[in-house]
């Protein structure tokens, strides 16, 4: 058998991804159209999250982000760590940035949160959104729905904020690519443009 | 994650009740303010609590209420709310300050001065899980491996630094911690708070299993009182100190006449440096004096075989700080 290098895998995967972009009517099944059934012990909480009511069956040892993620369906925030160290899976609550890996779902009962999901309207993303993309923000992309909500809670209290204002405010957040400039020079130029949406 | 049961006590009381009926049915219970450093220990299985008591709803202890005595913290306020008020900018910056360098914007957006001034160490031997003596295990396994980060003062038998950046603040502040526990609320200085290892070694400070940290008490502000915190660190963002030095000098005409210097992650307790206040009092603060002050502030430092560098590093960030607060 012919050895896989590393030239050929990446022009059969490309062929693969040409085929795949060709199907437009590919359906990839999402979380959305097939919840998870709730689990039949646990406790009710009521989560409103980006402006849309939920009520999941939850147990008390769920972080918001498994509950997020597993049970409805908002796959946008990451879990990278899973202890509060990479900020892959900032979130708001209540408009305020925390890692919703290291917060529980039973804890956000009757609160506020925002995740990406939420940024964009329809097919209007937000300016940061754009700032991102125009500046080259994501490499891998892992880490980018971390970033753009710590960028977005720094914008919707301090629309105007200092180099060193932005930097403070997206220190939570590790990007593994190193793109930390990219990052900061995309909120900055979002900045004062009237970004904060949602 | 191991599973528990979570509960959300109302106001002090049933905090206290509720850790006293988890002791007496054999179980054990941990505290969660912001919960972001517990629930990692959970994860990694260092602590497998039965009963997790959510403070966060506790009635009445979110709020920085200044009075006639000094200004009150709730033992709930936020680090981020503690680092933005502004009587604690403007009259006790060290507090701001301090607290405006813990972790990050996530974590301070929900971790707790309560919880930060009761965080447990973060020796990497204690977060891995080895059985030392934190772990009530019979040995630190600082001593003779990695021990760049660990204690040059106070050690013995072990030899961790305490963690918290609000802690060495707070005692050069001269606060009072009220704790709640089974027969009532009791004051303590916030220098008989915590614990040398020789007196205690598996936990920081005197907190029982069934008390609480409920409020911080700051005397009142005094006029002429400058006071700052600087805290290194191994790199610029999101991660613990190497060495920090909390100071607040009372200087009237040139003279000063109250200093208050405790340092932070040199110790397994926040190191309060008396000896070198004593030298400051009625003296003008000089970059002589302040060079003899970083000096006598490392006289009595014990380092272990790799943690020599915090000496030279603690003697010039004591000088450059009188002299940055003096100046």
């Amino acid at each position: 058998m012919k050895p896989i290098s590393r030239r050929s895998f990446l022009e059969r995967s490309g062929t693969g991804m040409a085929a795949a972009a060709a199907i437009p009517a590919l359906e990839v099944p999402t979380f959305q159209s097939q919840p998870q059934p709730a689990e039949e012990r646990g406790r009710e909480v009521h989560l409103k999250v980006n402006g849309k009511d939920h009520r999941v069956k939850v147990e008390d040892h769920w972080t918001l982000v498994e509950v997020l993620r597993d049970h409805l369906g908002l796959t946008g925030t990451r879990v990278g760590c899973d202890r509060g160290e990479c900020g892959a899976c900032t979130v708001l609550l209540d408009g305020k940035s925390l890692y919703a890996c290291s917060y529980l779902a039973v804890w956000a009962d009757g609160k506020e949160i925002s995740t990406v999901e939420g940024l964009a309207e329809g097919d209007q993303l937000d300016p940061l959104q754009e700032a991102f993309i125009e500046h080259d923000g994501p490499q891998c992309g892992f880490c980018t729905s971390g970033q753009l909500m710590s960028a977005k809670a720094l914008l919707n209290q301090n629309p105007n904020p200092t180099e060193e204002e932005a930097r403070q405010a997206l220190a939570g957040n590790i990007c593994r690519c190193s793109n930390f400039n990219r990052y900061l020079e995309a909120v900055l130029a979002t900045s004062g443009k009237g970004s904060s949406r949602g | 994650m191991k599973s528990f049961t979570n509960v959300n006590p109302e106001n002090r009381q049933e905090v206290v009740s509720l850790l006293k009926k988890v002791i007496e049915e054999g179980k054990t219970a941990s505290l969660a303010g912001g919960g972001s450093d517990l629930l990692g220990m959970i994860k990694d299985d260092l602590v497998a609590p039965d009963v997790v008591v959510n403070l966060k709803d506790l009635e009445g202890l979110q709020k920085i209420e200044p009075h006639s005595q000094g200004v009150r913290i709730g033992g709930l306020v936020t680090l981020q709310e503690l680092s933005q008020h502004p009587l604690i900018l403007s009259q006790y910056t060290v507090l701001a300050e301090a607290a405006g360098t813990v972790a990050t914007p996530q974590i301070r957006n929900v971790g707790t001065v309560a919880g930060n001034i009761c965080q447990r160490p973060w020796c990497w031997y204690f977060r891995q899980g080895f059985p030392c003596f934190k772990h009530g295990g019979d040995r630190c396994y600082s001593v003779v491996g990695q021990n760049q980060l660990h204690a040059i003062f106070g050690g013995g038998p072990s030899f961790i630094v305490h963690p918290s950046d609000t802690a060495p603040a707070l005692m050069a502040l001269e606060a009072r911690f009220r704790i709640a526990g089974p027969d009532g609320e009791r004051v303590v200085p916030a220098s008989e708070f915590f614990v040398l290892p020789r007196e205690e070694v598996s936990r920081e400070n005197i907190l029982g299993p069934d008390e609480v940290l409920v409020e911080i008490e700051l005397p009142p502000a005094r006029q002429n009182v400058k006071s700052t915190y600087v805290k290194i660190m191994d790199r610029e963002a999101w991660t613990h100190a190497v060495l920090s030095v909390a100071a607040v000098l009372e200087i009237d005409q040139g003279v000063c006449r109250k200093a208050r210097i405790v340092l932070g992650a040199v110790a397994p307790i926040p190191w309060h440096l008396p000896h070198v206040e004593r030298m400051l009092v009625g003296q003008r603060i000089t970059a002589d004096l302040a060079g003899d002050a970083g000096r006598a502030a490392v006289s009595r430092a014990q380092p272990l075989a790799k943690n020599g560098y915090k000496i030279p590093l603690t003697e010039a960030l004591v000088r450059r700080t009188l002299i940055s607060l003096a100046g």
